[in-house]
């Protein structure tokens, strides 16, 4: 009895059925790199971070202030869109919650955009918390272009066109703006647990 | 079909199947007028990146978005924006 459950846990660990991997999710054990146009080589002497919109004195961090604001390591499982799931992805950067600290608004809504001109949209309940990170290390490197570097979003609860790449700022809306995908058919929420994919799921 | 490897970029061949199945005319040797920079340019030659959530196209002398096409659960979603004017060619 004991050698056939263990098998059996054994075996669930990989497949569908562990709880771990969200409906219609498959596992993978590469990291697939997705790009909705060119990859942006921005220069880390002019590269800031910003925090703006509804927000009194707008925020903003060079890259070497970034780099010094208090860093975590978090090991997550990601969830793209387009089926794939990767477990015990590890990554280091800032928390959302470090970002906002001192941060007053009116806004319910925010807006990530990146280099590249790429744009999502998140409630900002869902960037605090820690729920939310900005990435700029992975595996211990830092991150690749290819994968969002110098820094991208971390936002692992949601689908993973959620965690902007080549991320420069969050803007604080008022009202929900949809982004780059949003725009054109992709849920503005994208909880893979819910499989919200599309309009209207 | 070129690909360039850096940025795994197709050219507009690489999305005749799905143009198909949306436009009953041939569209990649329509003449796509880009919104952005005003450059004309064949549906066949544009900048295409399917490594995505959806299909982008994108100009190749401003690599504005030109199309966005989202293909879903039975329902397909095309954004043209970035697309001034298509001209498509009866056959
Ligand atoms: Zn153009």
């Amino acid at each position: 009895m004991g050698f056939i459950s263990r098998g059996f846990r054994g075996k669930r660990r990989d497949t569908a059925d562990s709880g771990r991997l969200p409906p219609g999710q498959y596992l993978v054990n590469d990291y697939p790199v997705l790009s909705a146009g060119p990859t942006p080589r921005p220069n880390l002497d002019t590269w800031t971070f910003s925090i703006e919109g509804e927000i009194d004195t707008p925020k903003k961090w060079t890259w070497q202030e970034f780099l010094a604001l208090p860093a975590e390591t978090v090991t997550k499982d990601i969830h793209c869109v387009t089926k794939w799931s990767k477990f015990d992805t590890t990554w280091k950067g800032v928390s959302f919650d470090t970002l906002f600290e001192g941060v007053e608004t009116a806004a319910e809504y925010t807006t990530q955009f990146s280099d590249g001109d790429y744009t999502t949209n998140l409630p900002l309940e869902d960037l605090v918390d820690g729920k939310a990170w900005i990435v700029y290390e992975y595996n211990g490197e830092p991150l690749h272009p290819e994968h969002g570097g110098p820094a991208r979003m971390l936002v692992p609860h949601l689908y993973f066109w959620k965690s902007a790449k080549w991320i420069r700022g969050v803007r604080l809306d008022k009202e929900q703006q949809p982004g780059f995908w949003e725009t054109n058919g992709y849920n503005n929420y994208g909880d893979p647990w819910r499989e919200q994919r599309y309009w209207g799921d | 079909m070129n690909m360039r490897m850096a940025d795994m970029t197709l050219d507009g061949n690489a999305i005749g199947g799905l143009l198909r199945e949306i436009f009953t005319m041939e569209v990649t040797n329509a003449e796509a007028t880009c919104a952005g920079c005003g450059a004309v340019n064949a549906v066949g030659r544009v900048e295409v990146y399917v490594h995505a959530p959806g299909t982008v196209v994108r100009c190749p002398a401003c690599q504005q978005v030109l199309m966005r096409i989202v293909r879903g659960e039975g329902r397909y979603w095309l954004d043209l924006t970035g697309t001034r004017t298509l001209e498509l060619v009866e056959t």
